[in-house]
């Protein structure tokens, strides 16, 4: 199974749980963000379409 | 010398060495794939060829002179071949794991598997070439042998995916993450910059299975992967490590089993890209034949 490796998100209130959260200013900071943590997790960056951005490693085995 | 020349057995020997090793260099082409490796890949492989050569040649004069336990040591030629696959597997799992679009297991076995069947292609035709020569004349023996080159040469060539299935250029679509081929679902693409780079540079082919034992085939994984991997040797890949979402990927239409490829190509020519998909070999491990069980002929 895969595993979320961050969550970026612009709304602090969304969120909570057991994933690094990283909290952006706006939606281009959010961008950014996703951007960096994706190279440098190497993990892959999903849009939930509701302002949250999840990085998942998809080699990550069960 | 030239006496030991003239004797009949010996004139078999030769004849049948000389065409199990026709046989081998013939089956053994480096093409695109470039495996085997050229020079020592290709060394190892004519090498052994030599030896199956040797093999299938001589068992006919042994059986001639009623040495029945010499035909045993056959056994250990198969034990021998069967180390040649393993080897090859093993080779082959090796490299596999540094490719940036991988062959997939599936495509491994059947490579592997091919380099042992055609050790014994070889055999067969040493043994032909030699029998026929040691029965009758020695003409008799390199006209068996042309057909049993014929024989392997026929055996050589699998069926590709042009000719189990229609292959079309499908469009890509972006809705928001969401990426298409077509109509077909295939992943969700987080980042704009990178929703970017596959709006200009993604290609999208719809494969339609001409019948139901093609919607199996390809719907089998190794299969799939083996289609992108072939598609990324020759056109290339616009993707480097640690670029997760730059992956080249086929997915399923569950309603109608058509397979939508998603492809990063370096040359974005779709003639030529058609062309590729069309010269995927059909991997043997994944035919299957539902149109074959009792319980469908009905």
């Amino acid at each position: 199974m895969a595993k979320i490796a961050a969550i970026v998100v612009t709304d602090k209130q969304s969120v909570g749980g057991g994933a690094p959260i990283f909290i952006a200013k706006d939606q281009a900071e959010q961008e950014k963000l996703a951007f960096s943590l994706e190279k440098i997790l190497d993990v892959a960056a999903h849009d939930l379409k509701n302002g949250m951005i999840i990085l998942v490693d998809h080699s990550a085995e069960s | 010398m030239l006496a030991l020349l003239k004797e009949k057995e010996t004139i078999s020997v030769i004849l049948g060495i000389s065409f199990g090793i026709i046989a081998r260099i013939m089956m053994l082409r480096t093409d695109y794939r470039q495996y085997p490796t050229y020079p020592h890949g290709k060394v190892i492989h004519v090498s052994l060829g030599v030896i199956a050569a040797g093999l299938g040649a001589v068992a006919v004069p042994a059986l001639l002179h009623k040495n029945y336990t010499a035909i045993t040591f056959l056994t250990v030629a198969a034990q021998q071949f069967r180390d040649v696959r393993n080897m090859e597997r093993q080779t082959l799992s090796q490299v596999d794991e540094m490719e940036l679009v991988s062959r997939g297991k599936t495509y491994i076995e059947g490579i592997a598997m091919v380099f042992e069947g055609r050790n014994y292609l070889v055999i067969f035709c040493a043994f032909l070439a030699s029998l026929f020569s040691s029965l009758f004349q020695w003409y008799w023996g390199i006209a068996a042998g042309l057909i049993s080159l014929l024989i392997a040469k026929k055996l050589q060539s699998g069926r590709n995916l042009g000719q189990i299935a229609d292959i079309q250029i499908a469009p890509i679509k972006l809705d928001g993450p969401d990426l298409y081929v077509g109509d077909i679902y295939i992943m969700n693409v987080g980042l704009t910059d990178d929703q970017r780079i596959i709006q200009e540079q993604a290609m999208g082919f719809l494969i339609i299975p001409k019948n139901k034992n093609v919607k199996v085939t390809i719907a089998n994984l190794g299969q799939r992967q083996a289609i992108l991997h072939n598609l990324t040797t020759i056109l290339g890949v616009y993707r480097d490590e640690g670029e997760p979402t730059l992956l080249p990927m086929a997915k399923l239409d569950l309603k109608t089993g058509n397979l939508a490829v998603f492809m990063l190509p370096r040359e974005k020519d779709e003639q030529i890209a058609l062309q590729v998909a069309k010269s995927v070999p059909v991997l043997e491990n994944a035919v299957r034949l539902p149109s074959e069980s009792a319980a469908t002929k009905k």
